[in-house]
């Protein structure tokens, strides 16, 4: 026992000589905020799909949420306040959702949750947000926070939805690829988004969806879904999401052998999945919607650069310390940016503490110009207030000789639609 | 597509299915019906099969047979080991109570998802098949021109699909001749008769449990590395396994092993067909009504025999 006493004693005072010496080297960091009013962090709740069948994007978002804030700090933080992220994880399930959002807002006490990406997780958790008086800030394409169905406390300000996305993509499948369409999508929400919007906008370039192919996102085998695709097609369009997209992929390849019609496919459907995996030979050729092309581009702007470097992947999209760990390239950059607004919309309303929620939500809802930079490495972009939502480029690569290509990108004119919904007019 | 064609088609997915159904079943099955356990975390053994199968043929290098003939050697010696490991650590201290043995198999169940996901982290990950060549199958029809083949477009198989059956059947041939023509057989046949009685004639009936638990779960992962090139090892991917095993399992008879490979068969081709021609969750419904008609009508199962005691 004695012995015992002893140790511990000795090793206390150890660990308080560590402590001293771990606080004096972090001296540089908090002095560096001593101007600010208070010297407690701002707090951003993110959300993370850590695990359940969104991990791999989940995995992604934290990577690049953590480099996004490590520069925000390293650039003097917020209002002069460092920037904190608490992740909680949410199973990418709607009702665990709910509860990371709560206990946000009640045991963490965050100044405004973010990051979530799966759209049934948004449309779980946004409510409770709202009741909480929580700025809820989502990275998901969903088109719900346009549509009006959530609440002014849901922003989407860095990640165009679907909707705009495939109202940009349909002329150019519709004029390059061919008018009869079969679309392939995952049955909820997100999927849905596709399947109405794009069959709209098809429609009004004069193409026709001759058939429409919902898979559970939970499938782990598909060929028995391929024959329901009419032979009179052109094109595919495909989107699916989840572990399985792999095989998918692969079984769609040996459905057609060598007989495939036009392919045209959401990179979701090969988000964090290498294009040059066995059996993906019959891509070549074939083309991809990305929100941000997962392989540098002879075009390549500076901001890519830096961002490239600072989440720690290379020029094809792979991690650098992993060539066989790749990005969930086409969306990630959703978390960069909307941390980036959220600061500016801090620093707009001079954000002091959790009694100035609202102000915040204003100060983003007057946003409008985004221009490109190294807080938008996507690109430009243009926020619409009244939708919380924000328009941008769309990209669309091809597929040659095991890279992505980029083929043809959209402005941010082409993903326009008119206004759904006026949060603005909605009370805090 | 036409309709012959397709049913086609989707018979041949189904058979796929179906075979590695039936030997993930078969395993759950035989640690049922030889020990009364109830193994919640079988469709982790499977999945832990399929991760092993990834980390051996990423790890073997070379031409993609040998690392896949690797893992079908390793993974299910691997995960056996594990298994009665399991046993002997868990199972045993708890004497086999039925509700403990669930319990405790629940808690497996987590332990191995949750350790694979911080080891092997949240990928699906593929494993290259040692062979995949696709074969475009003919169709026939009576035409203008009387009986005539033709290719129809889409209908096809993989090589390597029609290997998975042909070497599920050869597996469950061997579990068979195992349980009915070899002495290990005949000891656990006795246990499963009488587990007091066999330890009375000298049978160490403790290290056979432990056997037949590693047995099991061997046949879940060999059923995982076949499948593995197929679909991806993930850590999720026990779910649906254990659902379906369970199902096969209470049709076919808690115990049997021919009525597990029938009711696998019946399952695994109509969730092929039904989910083909209306939706994969009209199947699965089909399913479970399938189990609450047998729970009702045939508790013992299609194949089951009645409980002497």
């Amino acid at each position: 026992m004695t012995n015992d006493k002893v140790f511990s004693k000795s090793r206390r005072n150890a660990l308080k000589t560590l402590g001293l010496g771990a606080a004096a080297t972090t001296l540089p960091l908090w002095a560096r905020y001593a101007q600010a009013g208070t010297a407690e962090p701002i707090k951003v709740g993110f959300q993370a799909h850590k695990t359940g069948i969104g991990a791999a994007y989940g995995r992604w978002y934290e990577r690049t949420t953590m480099a996004a804030a490590k520069k925000i700090n390293d650039e003097g933080g917020i209002n002069g306040r460092a920037l904190e992220i608490v992740i909680e994880d949410d199973g990418t399930d709607p009702k665990r959702g709910a509860e990371v959002v709560e206990k946000f807002a009640t045991r963490h006490n965050v100044d405004v949750g973010f990051g979530t990406l799966f759209s049934h997780v948004v449309i779980g958790s946004a409510p409770r947000a709202g009741e909480l008086k929580l700025p809820y800030f989502v990275v998901s394409e969903g088109h719900h926070v346009a549509s009006g169905m959530l609440n002014r406390h849901t922003l989407q300000p860095c990640i165009t939805d679907v909707k705009s996305q495939v109202a940009a993509m349909a002329p150019f499948v519709a004029n390059n690829l061919g008018k009869k369409v079969t679309m392939i999508f995952p049955d909820f929400a997100f999927g849905h988004d596709h399947r109405d919007f794009f069959s709209a906008a098809i429609e009004a370039q004069g193409g026709e969806v001759v058939a429409k192919i919902a898979i559970p996102p939970t499938e782990s085998s598909f060929t028995k879904y391929f024959p329901k695709i009419p032979r009179n097609t052109d094109v595919i369009y495909h989107v699916m999401v989840g572990p399985a997209v792999l095989t998918f992929v692969k079984e769609m390849g040996e459905f057609f052998g060598p007989s495939r019609p036009e392919i045209f496919g959401f990179i979701d459907s090969l988000e964090a999945v290498d294009i040059n995996s066995p059996g993906l030979e019959f891509l070549e050729g074939t083309y991809f919607w990305e929100g941000h092309p997962r392989y540098a581009q002879a075009n390549q702007t500076e901001y890519d650069k830096a961002y490239r470097a600072g989440v720690g992947v290379d020029n094809t999209g792979a991690s650098i310390s992993d060539s066989k760990d790749i990005a969930t390239y086409a969306h990630m950059f959703g978390c960069w940016e909307t941390l980036h607004t959220i600061k500016a919309g801090m620093e707009a309303a001079g954000y002091q503490s959790t009694a100035d929620r609202s102000k915040l939500i204003e100060a983003v809802e007057a946003m409008t110009d985004m221009p490109e930079g190294f807080a938008h490495p996507q690109g430009a972009k243009l926020f619409n207030g009244k939708t919380h939502q924000v328009f941008g480029h769309q990209y669309i690569t091809k597929v040659s000789g095991g890279r992505l290509n980029l083929a043809h990108t959209t402005s941010i004119e082409d993903t326009f639609y008119p206004d759904e919904v006026d949060y603005t007019k909605q009370s805090f | 597509m036409e309709f012959g064609p397709y049913l086609l088609l989707a018979s041949m997915e189904g058979a796929v299915t179906a075979a590695v159904l039936a030997l993930t079943a078969v395993g759950l099955s035989l640690v049922f019906g030889v020990m009364r356990v109830v193994n919640v975390a079988h469709g982790e053994f499977f999945m832990l099969g399929a991760v092993i199968a990834w980390y051996v043929a990423s790890t073997v290098g070379g031409h993609p047979a040998l690392g896949f003939v690797a893992a079908m050697i390793i993974a299910p010696l691997f995960v056996g080991g594990l298994a009665a490991l399991a046993d002997m650590v868990f199972l045993k201290r708890i004497a086999y109570d039925p509700e403990r043995t669930i319990v405790a198999t629940i808690g497996l169940l987590y332990i191995i998802q949750q350790v694979t996901l911080m080891t092997y982290g949240p990928d699906a990950r593929p494993v290259v098949p040692p062979f995949n060549t696709r074969l475009a199958l003919p169709w026939f029809e009576f035409g203008e021109n009387g009986f005539e083949i033709y290719w129809p477009w889409g209908l096809s198989i993989t090589s390597y699909k029609l290997f998975v059956i042909v070497a599920a059947g050869v597996i469950l041939l061997g579990v068979w001749g195992m349980m009915t023509r070899s002495k290990i057989g005949l000891i656990m046949r006795a246990t499963q008769l009488d587990g007091e009685m066999a330890q009375a004639f000298g049978i160490p009936v403790e290290r056979v449990y432990a056997m037949v638990f590693g047995i099991g779960c061997g046949l879940a992962a060999m059923a995982a590395v076949l499948i593995v090139p197929i679909q991806q090892a993930h850590y999720l991917m026990g779910g649906d396994p254990l659902l379906l095993s369970f199902i096969v399992v209470i049709i076919g008879g808690l115990g049997s092993l021919p009525g597990t490979v029938i009711a696998a068969l019946l399952i695994g081709m109509s969730d092929g067909i039904i989910s083909v021609f209306f939706t994969p969750t009209l199947a699965k419904i089909l399913a479970t009504l399938a189990v609450a008609l047998v729970l009702v009508f045939r508790p013992q199962g299609l194949f089951g025999t009645r409980e002497h005691d």
